[in-house]
């Protein structure tokens, strides 16, 4: 029996894509780094992709070495170039990286020259896929005094109790299947469908947008009881569930 | 492979250093080797409390430095030959200690102890966290009353993130609740929290639940921890919270069903 030493496989790997608009050496490092700085974990050794479609028309040279050489200095893995224009082939030649093709990059697919609709439908269709898989974050332990999570972009599910002095965030809903005795502040970014659910309210704070209440108004009706709420018209709404 | 058991709490003087001489003199009576370590570095107490003070030479932060071995610094109780103190300095502070300094100890000690007992100095700072980083266990002692309540949550949130198991992913620091200074009678009265309530509020298991007594200040004057105190009922709810914490099932005492005779007691003594 020969043992097999590989397997090809297709995949779909997400990666950042860098949409270059103009470039000089100065101006692009100090925000770059800002950019980093904001989460510097986050970007740490991450692959991206750098897209010269959307630069300015008249820029007919660009140094991309520089480029490659800055985008390596904070850790990221230039991996490929993005070109639908032929004004750079030979620089991008000159840096050994290969260039994809606009099909190549979006969807994998053999199919050759998309026409301006059809790549603008593509583009619908991502952003509402886009909507429909938004990431919710998932947190089985209890969150203690002191701790705070932050569920970005998505909703909030935490399967234990959020201890008073703890602090749950999120861009979407805020789902606890257990006592909410701490602050609980959904839809942070302005979200003002977004909802706060728990199966046992004891809530310190409730912020629905940056609408909030007290645990005074909450003892009234819903105390230790399942809950959810939501926000009518600017005024927060307290409901048993 | 020794198991090193943390004793911390966030909040100062709910009765770490007596569970930790309790405990770590409960294990080494059941015939366990060992070693209960004072992580207070500045604020010297084990010693006093299990009556060993004026036999210090050596400390914790001479071996850290190489000032010292560890058989100097070690010193072996007078009651039971499975147990030994290694005691914090007096003279320094907390950044006498460093993450590395405190492996090298604690896997020098693993080579010969069952039980490597960690006591925790109070807050959430440094100190405390050193003491716990390295716990595969953790004993979170507590009082019934809302503050060291809400400071035994911070810990158990900092024992989840910030200790080495949380950060190289392995099991979590298993967790176990002490509940000290338990008072039936004025649980009843509504002056104090009651096991459920704290449970509640912490949930994690609980490991014991010792009544509040006077056996514990004598025992903490006369440096003999309570434990070897046979007719102390503080002890004999140490000896019960030792046998849990080496896997075996027993009733809790001294809450629900000894409540009456507690108060009967309690009475029948005013």
């Amino acid at each position: 029996m020969s043992d097999t030493c590989f397997q090809l496989k297709g995949s779909v790997v997400t990666t950042f894509i860098l949409e270059l608009l103009h470039f000089s050496l100065d101006e692009f490092t100090l925000q770059l780094e800002e950019k980093i700085n904001q989460a510097p974990m986050f970007f740490k050794q991450s692959p991206v992709i750098i897209s010269l479609d959307k630069i300015d028309e008249n820029i007919t040279e660009l140094n991309l070495n520089e480029l490659l050489l800055t985008c390596r200095k904070f850790n990221l893995q230039p991996m490929a170039f993005k070109c639908s224009h032929n004004r750079f082939l030979n620089s991008i030649k000159a840096t050994g990286l290969t260039l994809l093709s606009d099909n190549a990059s979006r969807a994998g697919t053999k199919a050759s020259a998309t026409s301006e609709i059809s790549d603008n439908k593509i583009d619908k269709t991502d952003i509402k896929n886009n909507t429909a898989y938004h990431t919710s974050k998932l947190i089985s332990r209890p969150v203690r005094s002191g701790q705070q999570i932050y569920a970005a972009g998505g909703d909030l599910i935490i399967l234990s109790q959020v201890s008073e002095g703890a602090e749950v965030l999120a861009d979407g809903n805020i789902h606890i299947y257990g006592a909410l005795r701490g602050r609980a502040l959904a839809g942070v970014k302005g979200n003002t469908d977004a909802r706060v659910f728990c199966t046992k309210m004891e809530a310190e704070l409730i912020s629905i947008a940056g609408n909030f209440m007290l645990s005074d108004s909450l003892r009234e009706k819903v105390w230790k009881q399942s809950a959810q709420v939501y926000l009518d018209e600017q005024i927060l709404q307290v409901e048993p569930v | 492979m020794a198991e090193i058991i943390v004793v911390t709490s966030g909040k100062g003087g709910v009765g770490k250093t007596t569970t930790s001489a309790a405990i770590g003199s409960g294990l080494a009576i059941r015939g366990h080797k060992t070693v209960i370590i004072d992580f207070d570095v500045g604020l010297r107490n084990l010693d006093l409390i299990m009556g060993c003070e004026r036999r210090v030479v050596y400390d914790f932060v001479n071996v850290l430095n190489n000032e010292a071995n560890l058989n100097q610094a070690l010193i072996k109780d007078k009651r039971n030959e499975n147990l030994f103190i290694l005691p914090a300095s007096q003279t320094r502070d907390k950044d006498a200690l460093t993450l590395d300094g405190v492996q090298t100890i604690l896997n020098e000690l693993a080579e010969t102890f069952d039980f490597i007992i960690c006591d925790s100095p109070a807050g959430i700072e440094k100190g405390a966290q050193m003491a716990l980083y390295y716990a595969d266990q953790a004993i979170v002692v507590t009082n019934p009353e809302v503050s060291s309540v809400r400071d035994s949550d911070r810990i158990l949130g900092i024992l989840q993130s910030k200790s080495l198991r949380a950060e190289t992913g392995e099991d979590p620091v298993k967790e176990h609740l002490l509940l000290t200074r338990y008072n039936p009678m004025r649980v009843t009265e509504g002056e104090m929290l009651s096991v459920t309530d704290v449970e509640e509020i912490l949930a994690i298991p609980l490991l014991g639940v010792i009544p509040e007594s006077e056996a514990v200040l004598k025992a903490s004057n006369q440096g003999i921890p309570v434990i070897f105190d046979e007719t102390a009922d503080a002890g004999h709810a140490y000896q019960d919270a030792v046998s849990r914490l080496l896997g075996e099932k027993i009733e809790f005492r001294f809450l629900e069903v000894e409540k009456k005779g507690l108060l009967k007691r309690l009475l029948g003594a005013k």
